[in-house]
């Protein structure tokens, strides 16, 4: 019943939307009729040209988030484990975090040029700080009894990691895995849209150069639907994983 | 002593980011770092001196600071002012927020080829893209914050036949305020990322405009100067809003 309330507005605002540019036998350069924007959608999933630029997204997106979540979680356990590394870096990971991401889009553009490597690299650098801090947390309040217990069996430090550290932060970790896939969708289609020719970003900017409303508002229905799907399923997995992350899911 | 402890660390900490500094200058000298990418502290510290003498860079500082102020506090006007809304209402939770829960995991930036038709290349198409990316997260926390509130507390308002904008005024939004704040300071982060997106895009003045001419020219130093000085903006006002927010929630912790 909540389910219908919640559809009911939306698809109320498209029959209007519909009538409203059918009643008015309006054409438009900016605006276009729902049942367009859907016929295009229609057809762009029937194009090869359109999943590989989906396909493009997320590639890029997924391998830097897998660079950006690595290096976040590998910073993130040893600032947690050794606090001394942790307090000694502060200033530096303090002043870097701020920077948005896709403020070092110029600089990786000097380096990569375009394509996948100057995505991936934005898109690892602006995951790997939340993750980092959010390891960085949840080895903190690892419960002090399991390091004693690492102490008193005499474990060697990559044991310790591997057996007691791992396992206890493991929910967390995939808490923040969940966060930095929707900002690394985020970044990755941001960069496609500001500079970086390829991927569903920018066949959104081509859409609204060539002033092709029905394709523009087809991908951006995509993307949501997209960047949903990812939210939907991270946090299924999430709770199917670790049903004790239940309260703390949103 | 702990205060001397925590200081002290401080102080280590700040010298390593100078040690750094300074073995990035020592490879920027030594030419390991390819001066093409990397320009070293001291090409960036001239570049960042030179484009303040000729004033350019603080005229294009300025307008992404306007830019960045205006968008944020519009997204904020209609952020918390829409959430009061749909926080005070049965009906706008049951029918209108769902759609929020739709809308949130879309990317801010995906707005913008739409904007650009609409509004062209042009400031308020900067604006737009700012207060329209930068409300979501403020709508989001003002309702939580709202549906937060104890029921006894509306019970009061209702037993004092305060009517709705009184409680809004004196008992959900004050009682949200830490809600708020937070939305307040979520949204700064994204209005800084739009601000930048939206220059780059529209190429109309400004740091985010200014640092993409300097990659077209291969002007590895001008990047790198105006990179620090998003990175400052990004720093003082993200530390303004935390002053702003530890004053405003004074009375909470007693």
């Amino acid at each position: 019943m909540t389910a219908l309330k919640g559809l009911a507005l939306p698809v109320a605002l498209l029959v209007l939307w519909q009538l409203a540019v059918v009643l008015s036998g309006m054409q438009s350069d900016t605006i276009a009729a729902p049942d367009a924007i859907f016929a295009a959608l229609g057809r762009a999933l029937t194009e090869p040209a359109f999943w590989a630029d989906t396909g493009d997204t997320l590639a890029a997106g997924g391998m830097g988030l897998a660079l950006g979540f690595g290096l976040g979680t590998l910073s993130g356990v040893l600032f947690g484990l050794i606090p001394p590394v942790g307090r000694v870096m502060r200033v530096t990971v303090e002043l870097l975090r701020p920077l948005p991401a896709i403020a070092i889009l110029p600089i990786a553009l000097l380096i990569f040029g375009f394509g996948y490597r100057l995505e991936v690299a934005i898109v690892a650098f602006g995951t790997c700080f939340p993750v980092l801090v959010l390891t960085e947390a949840a080895v903190r309040q690892i419960e002090p009894r399991l390091s004693e217990v690492a102490r008193a069996l005499a474990l060697s430090p990559g044991a310790r990691v591997r057996k007691i550290v791992l396992p206890a932060v493991l929910p967390r970790l995939f808490v923040a895995l969940r966060l930095a896939a929707g900002i690394g969708l985020i970044i990755a289609i941001t960069v496609e849209i500001a500079a970086n020719p390829i991927g569903l970003g920018a066949r959104l900017m081509q859409a609204s150069n060539s002033l092709r409303p029905a394709d523009m508002y087809a991908t951006l229905f995509w993307i949501g639907a997209i960047g949903w799907a990812l939210n939907w399923g991270m946090l299924r997995l999430q709770l199917w994983l670790f049903p004790a992350t239940r309260g703390a899911a949103q | 002593m702990r205060h001397l402890h925590r200081g002290l660390w401080f102080m280590a900490s700040l010298a390593l980011l100078v040690a750094l500094i300074w073995g990035w200058q020592v490879l920027a000298d030594a030419r390991i770092l390819p001066r093409a990418f990397f320009p070293g502290p001291d090409r960036t510290w001239r570049a960042l001196s030179r484009g303040f003498a000729s004033g350019t860079l603080v005229a294009d500082t300025l307008t992404t600071l306007r830019r960045l102020g205006l968008g944020w506090v519009l997204a904020s006007l209609l952020g918390v002012g829409l959430g009061a809304l749909v926080g005070t209402s049965k009906w706008a939770q049951d029918w209108v927020a769902p759609i929020f829960e739709v809308l949130r995991p879309l990317p801010a930036s995906a707005i913008a080829p739409v904007l650009l038709l609409f509004l062209g290349l042009t400031d308020s198409m900067i604006l737009t893209l700012i207060a329209f990316g930068a409300l979501w997260p403020m709508l989001l926390t003002t309702v939580h914050g709202f549906s937060n509130i104890h029921p006894r507390r509306k019970e009061v308002a209702r037993s004092l036949g305060m009517g709705r904008g009184a409680f809004i005024a004196k008992i959900a939004l004050p009682g949200a305020l830490p809600d708020i704040m937070g939305g307040l300071r979520l949204g700064l982060t994204v209005a800084l990322i739009l601000v930048v997106v939206g220059e780059m895009i529209t190429v109309q003045g400004g740091l985010g405009a200014r640092i993409l001419l300097a990659a077209r020219a291969f002007n590895a130093a001008e990047i790198f100067a105006g990179v620090a000085l998003l990175g400052v903006i990004g720093l003082v006002t993200n530390a303004l809003l935390g002053l702003v927010e530890t004053r405003a929630l004074r009375w909470q912790r007693r």
